[in-house]
Formats: structure tokens, sequence, C-alpha cells
């Protein structure tokens, strides 16, 4: 799927501003940001339930909106919202969505995979948070998709929910199909991304692999009560430093001796240094910094 | 084809799951026509009460069908993001809405059909009438009041889409020559109701069944409405929120 210079208009209100990224095959692209970001416009544009103010978007090779009803049969969508009448039943709702995309899978086999099986006479209403996430999931998998859109797929669901979606998704994307997955939960989207798009107030401030995205971003935090001072540490360790409270973080690739400079460092001015850690920083603290540079940059 | 048995099924299969519906599709007309062909309170224009009253039940039906049922399952499929996600399959909008007609089409003949039965059971006996004249006005009246429901069903919230349905369904059935002959009513609302759609339905009927003359401006009333309704609705409908 390709995205190029996508804007979204609602009104006089700039949802989607010139945004450009890649989703390929095999591979699970997380669209990541706060609610409000621009991440759900940019996913029913891509899926064709939503128009574009300008710019392009190409599925497969085809225009969402032109080539809608060919794409449809080769996507799988789930939506933010149910999306089912209340009072549909689990197994005739499936059966249903299995027979408009011409039963190229059975719906048993799909409420076996979603662990649905139990509840296939329930109706819709009575399924919990979770069933009803994984029944959404189940019906965007209908079309054995060649790409899927997932909006927010664990939301709202259990650790064993959560653990049976990771892996339905990743069966996905190593069967090759190119999963485009929304989520505000950045957690969820370090454990399941190949690749990630960030998003903040309907602009793009990343767009990369998560290796890369966590490569460069390696950090060394320490927590400690003394007054630092932040310039003098960073010209010593060359490198980047942020504090948060009690909290420092140091944003390099460390070894032993970067180890060994900084406590040094700590040691001959007399300061506290406790809870040294170092590794992968959470994707939650990059995109902090991503969008506060975004910000930076702004002003 | 299975696209659109399987849309079909659906359709069907919702609108029978809601109670509600079937007591406004069935309950309530013949109700209605029990009741008022068994008491004496209604003037009835020179015809038996039940003669009166059967053609305005089968418009009742029609309105109760084409605008209300399929307005409020619509609004609320809206609402609930059915479409929406119908919308992301092969179905495509011309199999949803042949499939939404065509359920339409058999629960308004099943309905009817009862209401006949019913009709006759009561003493209604109908002559000379003009089949064709009755076909094309239903017709016309299902055309008419599926464009006013799938117009509120397109742009209102589905609570206030619902109380809006009921409401003008309340409206037409007594102000729309259905259960009180609109000679009956005060002039300022006579010449309101002589325009509604429901009046023009209920007058083709009552005539036709009855063996008098078709008053060719109440086919007018009716063309013109299911016109403007039906552009209406093509035009002021949305899929989701």
């Amino acid at each position: 799927m390709k995205v190029r210079n996508l804007v979204v208009n609602y009104g006089d209100l700039r949802a989607v501003s010139n945004i450009s990224f890649d989703a390929t095959a095999g591979c699970v692209t997380a669209v990541i940001g706060p609610n409000g970001a621009g991440k759900t416009t940019t996913m029913e544009v891509c899926s064709g339930v939503r128009t574009a103010t300008s710019g392009e978007v190409s599925v497969l090779g085809l225009d969402p909106q032109r080539d809608r009803l060919k794409m449809n049969s080769r996507i799988g969508v789930m939506l933010q919202d149910g999306g089912v009448y209340p009072s549909a039943r689990v197994g005739e709702v499936l059966g249903h969505y299995c027979t408009l995309f011409g039963n190229r899978i059975a719906a048993l086999d799909l409420l076996v995979a979603v662990d649905l099986v139990a509840k296939q006479k329930s109706t819709w209403r009575k399924l919990s948070g979770g069933e009803k996430q994984r029944l959404s999931l189940a019906l965007a998998l209908a079309s054995k998709p060649e790409v899927a859109f997932l909006d927010e797929p664990t939301s709202g669901v259990d650790i064993v929910g959560r653990d049976l979606i990771r892996q339905i998704v990743r069966d996905l994307a190593n069967s090759g199909c190119a999963v485009i997955l929304a989520t505000h939960e950045l957690d969820e989207a370090q454990r399941m991304a190949d690749n990630v798009v960030m998003f903040n107030q309907g602009r793009l401030i990343a767009n990369t692999s998560l290796k890369d995205l966590l490569g460069t971003n390696q950090s060394v935090s320490l927590r400690t009560t003394s007054k630092v001072d932040l310039l003098e540490l960073g010209d010593h360790m060359n490198c980047r430093v942020e504090q948060h409270g009690t909290e420092v973080h140091l944003f390099a690739v460390s070894d032993a001796n970067f180890i060994a400079r900084l406590s040094a460092w700590f040691v001959q001015r007399n300061l506290v240094l406790d809870d040294l850690r170092v590794g992968t920083p959470q994707l939650e603290d990059i995109y902090r910094d991503l969008n506060n540079s975004a910000k930076e940059n702004d002003e | 084809m299975n696209m659109f048995r399987s849309q079909l099924r659906q359709e069907l299969v919702v609108m029978a799951r809601n109670g509600e519906q079937l007591l406004l599709l069935i309950g309530i007309p013949i109700l209605l026509l029990i009741f008022f062909s068994q008491v004496d309170v209604l003037p009835t224009q020179g015809l038996s009460a039940v003669a009166f009253l059967v053609p305005g039940i089968l418009a009742l039906a029609v309105i109760s069908s084409a605008m209300v049922s399929l307005g409020i399952a619509t609004g609320f499929e809206r609402s609930y993001g059915v479409l929406r996600r119908l919308g992301t399959t092969p179905l495509g909008t011309p199999r949803l809405v042949f499939a939404k007609v065509v359920a339409t089409c058999l629960v308004e003949s099943a309905q009817l059909m009862l209401l006949v039965v019913a009709g006759l059971a009561l003493g209604w006996r109908p002559v000379d009438v003009d089949w064709l004249i009755v076909l094309v006005a239903i017709l016309l009246g299902t055309t008419c009041f599926a464009g006013i429901g799938l117009t509120l069903a397109g742009r209102l919230r589905a609570e206030v889409n619902l109380a809006a349905q009921n409401g003008l369904y309340l409206l037409l059935l007594l102000l729309g020559g259905i259960i009180v002959p609109n000679e009956e009513l005060p002039p300022a609302a006579r010449s309101f109701a002589g325009w509604l759609p429901s009046s023009a339905l209920s007058e083709i009927l009552r005539n036709s069944f009855s063996s008098r003359d078709l008053v060719f401006e109440n086919l007018v009333v009716l063309v013109v409405w299911s016109l403007a309704m039906c552009s209406t609705a093509v035009l002021f409908f949305r899929w989701s929120d």
C-alpha cells in the first residue's frame, strides 16, 4: 500500500496533513499516535470508507474509491466500532461475511481461530468487549486478506485475548499479508510491529522500521536526587540528556566504557546515582521525544 | 447471487428478531381493523365500516413496512456501523439496496395478504376491483414511504430517527385519510391532509375496492411524492455518522 501526500479536512479542521508512507506485504505496519491524531481517518481513507481531500492512495495497485469493490474483495477491515447488529448471532454473522467473500474460508475455522466456537449461538449484544473484538477480527479475516486494516484490535481485550490476537496478527503477516494496525497503545505496537508510522495532530513524526527506531534510540537511565548539570553531563558523555523528575535519560549506544565514564562523573561530583539501567527504550519514550522535537521545530 | 441471497436472509432475520417491529407491522394494523370495524364510531363515507377501513389499513401497512420498519432498522444499522462495515465488503450499494427492497416487498406482501384475509373474515366484500391500479398505487406508495423512511434514517441520529418515524406514523394515521376521512377534519387540517401521500394512497385504494372512479389528482400527488422522496433519499442519505 502506498500513501502519498494525503490530506483530509473535516470542514475547517485539518485531520491529516500531507502524509506519505508505505505498508509492505509480510509486515505489520503500526500506525500509532494519541487519540485524535489522525490514525483512524487515515485507515478509513486507505480502506475506502472515507474520501481524501487530496493526495493519492494505492492499495494492491487499486484506487480505494474508484476500484472499491475490486479492492474490497482482497482486503480485510476491522473497524474501531463493532459494525454488527446487536441481535445478530456470532455464527450467523460470520457465515454471512464468509459468503460475501465467496467462502474462501469456513466460518467454523474462523470461530476456532478466534476461540469463539462456544459463543457461536450468542448474540453480539451478549458478548464481552474482548469477544466482540475477536469476532470483529474474524470478520476482517473472512476475505483471507492480502491487506488487512486493523483499528485498535486489542483495545479492551484481556491478557489471554491479547496473546491470541497478537498471534493471529503475526500469522497473518507471515502468510504474506500487509497488516496495517492502528493503535494508541504503544506497548502493543512495540510487541507486534515491524514498521512504525507515528502520528501527532495529523502529521507524520516518524516513518521507519521498529528495529531502527529502537536501535537509534538506545538509552541509559538512572535515578538521582542530586541536582545534575545536564549540559555538562551531555558534553562529557557526548550524547543527548533529558531529565524527567528524578529520572535522567542519556540517549546513546552504551558499552562498559560508557557506563564506567558515567559512574566516574557522578562519583567525582559526589552526586547520588541510583537504579542505573541500560537497554532498549520503550516506544512510549521515543514517541514523547519525537513529539517534543516536532514541537520545538514548529516553534 | 449468493451475496444477494445471504444479505436478503440477514435482512429478514434481523426484521423477524425485532419484536417491536412485528407489533408495528402486524399487531397495530390488525387491531385497528378489528376494533374500528366492530365499534361504530367512525364516519365511513357511505360505506360499511369494514369496506371503509380495509383500504386505509392497507395503506397504513405500506407506511409501516416501507417507511417505519425500513427507516428505523436502517437508522440503527447506520448508527451501529453495520452499513460502514458492509461497505468494506464486495457486496456493493446496489446489491445492498436491492436486498432491502426485496425484503421490504416480501414483508409487505405477507402483511397485506394477512390484512386482506382479516378483512374478508370481518365481512369485507370488494367489488369490481381494478387490480392494476391497486398494484401501481401500492408500488408508488412503497417507493414514496421508503424514500421518506430512508431520508430520515440517513440524516438523523438513530434515537431521533426512531422518534421521528413513529411520530410521523401517528400523524399520517390520524391526518392521512387512514381511519378518519379527510372531509371530517377541521378546514385547515383538511387542505393540508389532502396533499399527504397517505391520503392519496388510501383514497386510490378505497375507490378501487368500491368500484368508484380513480381520482387522477390522487395519482399525480402520489407520483410527485414518490419522485421527490426518492430523490431526497439518494441526495441526502449518509451511510455513516
